[in-house]
């Protein structure tokens, strides 16, 4: 088998760059915490029965009166913020990571159907493609959400809507490089059923490119998340993501209580940067104009 | 040429018709705004009234009809909430965007080609890459979060600049702008940076790419064989070659960062037009939403007309090909 072989070279260029493992070594360790979540956080926050509004809104440090030390301080309900921003960041991972595949999956499958099938349906298609990538993929979000309600579903569907596109562009770019290439012709003429030259053919050889743009765009859909739930529109308060914690912190910034907004901000930021810098080492080593 | 303009005007009317119908149509979906409109123990008769003087009871396409039409008289409607006209509700908060967009557009680009020109020309510079990081983090740090950090920082923590609002302002042309106090500039200051970093890290990049690429060329070792001194050679030369495509990406992230204002206005309750599509969406206003997203989608529009138009007036390749 090549493929183990393929994956070890891989790796090895990837060991490298020691920020880049570092980032991976952060994203790990946050994806094992939100699986973790029930067994590591010292409280669940979703347990209205576990909360006590005496603990509301303690410093970082405060002893509540669950007899656990609140390590980032508590909120407006008393929750432990700590256990609350677990439980965000798995909530913000699976929102991007869903929203992420499916926007993958339809954009993909558009991108290299238009540039295989060619003609109207690929002008049509990539016309549209255009004509998105050119509004704001906040503006279309904000918009959708405002539209669509809150709610996971509504949530993804309007995530998606917003970056299909990115996928599309790529995968047409990529699939209109690889149709006129001899092993496709090839395959053509055995002659093999178009759908199989298509998707076991043409689609494994765009996907390079489209891991690239598949990490950015979780990144983008995570920060796209956390600003509609910040700003009121995304998910309900039952499922207080990132974001919603941010906006919950917000109005006691003021009166100086930081550490309710600043530090799920902070668990943000690190995830998203985390992400895109795990990314730009993959889009570099992927890059045949960047290999020594 | 003018069967192509002709085929991309007709192609920019026909996507704003569709975009009218899917606003209209998609915000015709959310919530009854009856709810907002009435009070619970409004009896039947008072219902009916508003529900008729609203024109709610008639069938949706009927709706969106009186809706075009009027739309094409520049009628708007009028808001459910502040029972004013649209438009004059969208005039009244426009300048206060227009004032926050333009300041956050120039500054980034005041500040960010030099820095971007800087680290192109010394790409492996110490200071460059500096540059560089602070505009990774340009691009991946979320607008909210900055804004949030720039408040914690500079009106709470440090107490030198007011949080939001617009403080003080003084009419020029008949508006009223923040720009001409002193007062309303400390309150534009903080929303503008926060408003502008976004744009300023892409600047910075522009500005970078564009440098490397024309320091190697031919123009800059003639300058440097003519004896001009390196700074006259950036800012001569280097400048005007890497102008074009900055000056295009200010006109098209002009219209970008109106998206944007949307967030930043919020946390700094800033009253622009963002503002007021936010509360629009909190309270069903229906026809402030539905004109705030038409005139948007209007504005893409035209702007993504004019640079097809003008590519193709630079490019005659563009114009013969794909028709």
């Amino acid at each position: 088998m090549r493929a183990p072989r393929a994956l070890a070279a891989f790796w090895a260029e990837f060991s490298e760059s020691r920020i880049a493992v570092a980032a991976l070594a952060v994203l790990l360790v946050i994806v094992g915490l939100t699986i973790l979540a029930p067994v590591v956080t010292p409280q669940d926050p979703y347990d209205l029965a576990s909360l006590d509004l005496s603990d509301a809104r303690r410093p970082p440090g405060h002893v509540g009166t669950g007899g656990y030390v609140h390590l980032l301080g508590t909120d407006a309900q008393g929750r432990d913020l700590l256990s609350a921003m677990i439980y965000g960041l798995r909530i913000s991972l699976e929102m991007g990571m869903l929203a992420g595949a499916i926007a993958l999956t339809i954009g993909a499958t558009m991108g290299v159907l238009a540039a295989f099938l060619g003609g109207r349906f690929e002008a049509l298609v990539m016309r549209i493609v255009d004509l998105q990538l050119s509004f704001p993929a906040i503006l279309l979000a904000l918009v959708l959400s405002a539209l669509l309600g809150k709610g996971k579903g509504q949530l993804v569907a309007a995530l998606v809507a917003a970056q299909y596109a990115y996928f599309a562009r790529t995968a047409h770019g990529a699939a209109v490089a690889e149709r006129g290439k001899d092993y496709v012709e090839a395959a053509l003429s055995v002659p093999l059923p178009v759908r199989r030259v298509i998707f076991r053919h043409i689609l494994p050889n765009c996907l390079p490119p489209l891991i690239v743009v598949a990490t950015v765009q979780v990144a983008n859909s995570i920060a796209l998340e956390a600003t509609l739930s910040f700003l009121g529109l995304g998910l309900p308060a039952t499922e207080p993501s990132l974001g919603m914690l941010i906006a919950n912190g917000f109005q006691y910034l003021l009166s100086g209580r930081y550490w309710i907004s600043i530090y799920p901000g902070i668990a943000l930021i690190v995830l998203i940067v985390s992400i895109n810098v795990v990314g730009d080492q993959i889009r570099d080593q992927l890059n045949p104009r960047l290999k020594r | 040429m003018l069967g192509f303009v002709i085929q991309r005007l007709l192609q920019a009317v026909l996507v704003m018709i569709a975009m009218s119908i899917l606003v209209f149509v998609g915000v015709y979906a959310i919530g009854n705004p009856i709810d907002v409109l009435l009070s619970p123990d409004a009896d039947q008769r008072i219902r009916a009234e508003t529900i008729a003087r609203y024109g709610l009871d008639r069938p949706l396409w009927e709706q969106y009809l009186v809706f075009a039409g009027r739309l094409l008289q520049g009628d708007f409607g009028r808001s459910f909430i502040f029972g004013i006209s649209v438009f004059d509700l969208v005039m009244s908060r426009l300048p206060a965007t227009l004032e926050l967009t333009l300041a956050a557009t120039l500054g980034a680009t005041l500040i960010g080609v030099p820095l971007g020109m800087y680290a192109g020309y010394r790409p492996n510079g110490a200071l460059s890459k500096g540059i560089m990081a602070a505009s990774v983090l340009g691009f991946s740090v979320p607008t909210f979060w900055i804004g949030i950090v720039l408040i914690f920082t500079f009106a709470v923590n440090l107490a030198w600049l007011p949080a939001g609002q617009r403080g003080a302002t003084a009419a020029l042309f008949g508006v009223e702008w923040s720009f001409l106090t002193v007062d309303g500039l400390r309150h534009l200051l903080l929303p503008a940076l926060n408003l502008s970093l976004f744009k300023l890290a892409l600047m910075i990049r522009l500005a970078r790419a564009g440098t490397r690429e024309v320091m190697l060329g031919e123009t800059v070792r003639f300058a440097r064989a003519a004896g001009l001194r390196e700074g006259t050679i950036l800012r001569r030369h280097v400048l005007k070659l890497i102008a074009i495509p900055l000056v295009t990406v200010f006109g098209l992230e002009l219209a970008s960062t109106l998206a944007f204002a949307v967030v930043t206005e919020t946390i700094f309750s800033w009253p622009g037009v963002g503002k007021l599509i936010i509360d629009s969406i909190s309270t069903l206003d229906r026809p402030v939403m539905v004109s705030y997203l038409v005139l948007v989608a209007f504005l893409f529009i035209t702007i993504n007309l004019i640079v097809d138009l003008s590519y193709a007036l630079l490019d005659p390749r563009i114009r013969r090909g794909r028709g």
